[in-house]
């Protein structure tokens, strides 16, 4: 019951992001910038989950804009729950972003994104049966996450 | 251009452009867009043609970006194979070289796909087979495509026959070059297996990748196809203006 307590009930507005899968917790805290975020943000790894054997939390204290979709590409399992006054009022399950933005880097070393300085990393997803993206100038495939 | 009665301004080769004293894309474009109405870039780097239309006030042509894409030789291609055949559907395309880096194999794959009833017979040495991308291409337009590393058993079955040059320097060894280069000239020999109205295209220029002796062969098309470049691009910077200034 312990893990119960750690997991939802001390937050009383703010974002869960559940069900990550265990390990991957930090990396998605990076990717959503969570160190720029004034309020309150707890990072719980290694959750036991029956469903998934192990998972990463994170919970984020206040109403804040994120953009949601990235974590379906991210992980496709997470889920967000959205908090208020103490008890879960949304519960979202994520889609496949069309276009990702700069959370990954193109690795083709005779793309443009290689030497040009001002463009972003764009990916389009291309299949989405296979959650794939390529990148939009060389159509290299993304790295798969996970 | 000239010939449409327009001027010409061009950085000659890659060394005499700012581009090389590290200017980007962005930037190059952005001056260019003040002294030209129409530009087409050439560029080493795959999706720089994209990166530069996006920074242009001007139409923007890709001229060919590194081993990705190169739209207008594809226009020139499509035209060849219409010319001689009378259709675009309904074809055995053959692609014969080095179809890893070769970006007027992927333009032009990417156009026929479009058209019903085409097939594809790929021919390349194993470290330089067609991309994933323009193979998913393949795969979800449901266009059979078959792959071999011998031109000389399968070039009976084509309708069009695609050289491309295979490149010294796409090998990790002279040692490889030098067994696999052979295999993928077309001559004489190889040629009398084929169909007696084989399109026989090449995007030039070439190398010894196809032997001299088969230019005189009505079923080499090279040359006429080089003539129809100067006229689809023509035609195209023609169009690209008139929309320009609407
Ligand atoms: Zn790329």
């Amino acid at each position: 019951m312990t893990h119960h307590s750690l997991t939802v009930d001390r937050i009383e507005r703010g974002l869960v992001i559940d069900h990550i899968s265990a390990g991957s917790g930090m990396k998605i805290y990076h990717h959503l910038n969570l160190d720029d975020l004034d309020c309150a943000v707890a990072m719980i790894r290694n959750v036991k989950s029956g469903k998934y054997g192990h998972k990463d939390i994170i919970k984020i204290e206040n109403n804040i804009y994120l953009d949601l979709n990235v974590l379906g590409y991210l992980d496709p399992n997470i889920t967000v729950n959205v908090i208020e006054d103490g008890v879960i009022t949304g519960k979202q399950k994520l889609i496949l972003p069309t276009r990702i933005r700069n959370i990954v880097k193109c690795k083709n070393p005779r793309c443009i994104t290689s030497i040009e300085q001002e463009v972003d990393h764009i990916f389009e997803l291309t299949n989405e049966g296979a959650r794939s993206y390529r990148c939009v100038y060389c159509e290299q495939a993304a790295p798969k996450t996970e | 251009m000239l010939r449409l009665g327009g001027s010409v301004i061009g950085f000659e080769s890659s060394g005499s452009s700012s581009a090389s004293k590290g200017e980007s894309v962005a930037d190059t474009i952005r001056i260019v867009s003040s002294y030209a109405d129409v530009c087409a870039i050439r560029h080493p780097k795959e999706g720089a043609a994209l990166v530069a239309s996006r920074h242009a006030l001007i139409p923007v042509i890709n001229a060919g970006d590194g081993g990705h894409q190169h739209p207008t030789q594809t226009l020139t291609d499509l035209m060849t194979i219409y010319n001689v055949k009378g259709r675009l559907d309904r074809l055995t395309i053959g692609f014969c070289g080095d179809l890893k880096f070769g970006r007027t194999v992927h333009s032009l794959i990417s156009a026929c796909v479009k058209y019903h009833g085409v097939s594809f017979i790929l021919v390349s040495p194993r470290e330089l087979k067609l991309p994933g991308y323009v193979r998913e291409e393949i795969e979800a337009a449901g266009a059979p495509c078959a792959e071999t590393d011998n031109l000389g058993e399968t070039i009976a079955d084509m309708d069009v026959l695609y050289m491309t040059r295979v490149q010294r320097e796409r090998f990790f060894n002279e040692e490889d070059y030098v067994r696999l280069k052979d295999t993928y000239i077309l001559n004489k020999q190889k040629l009398a297996s084929a169909r007696p109205d084989l399109a026989v295209m090449h995007p030039l220029p070439r190398v010894n990748e196809i032997s001299t002796e088969i230019d005189r062969d009505p079923r080499a098309l090279y040359f006429k196809q080089a003539e129809y470049g100067c006229y689809i691009r023509m035609a195209l910077i023609k169009d690209l203006l008139k929309e320009a200034r609407g």
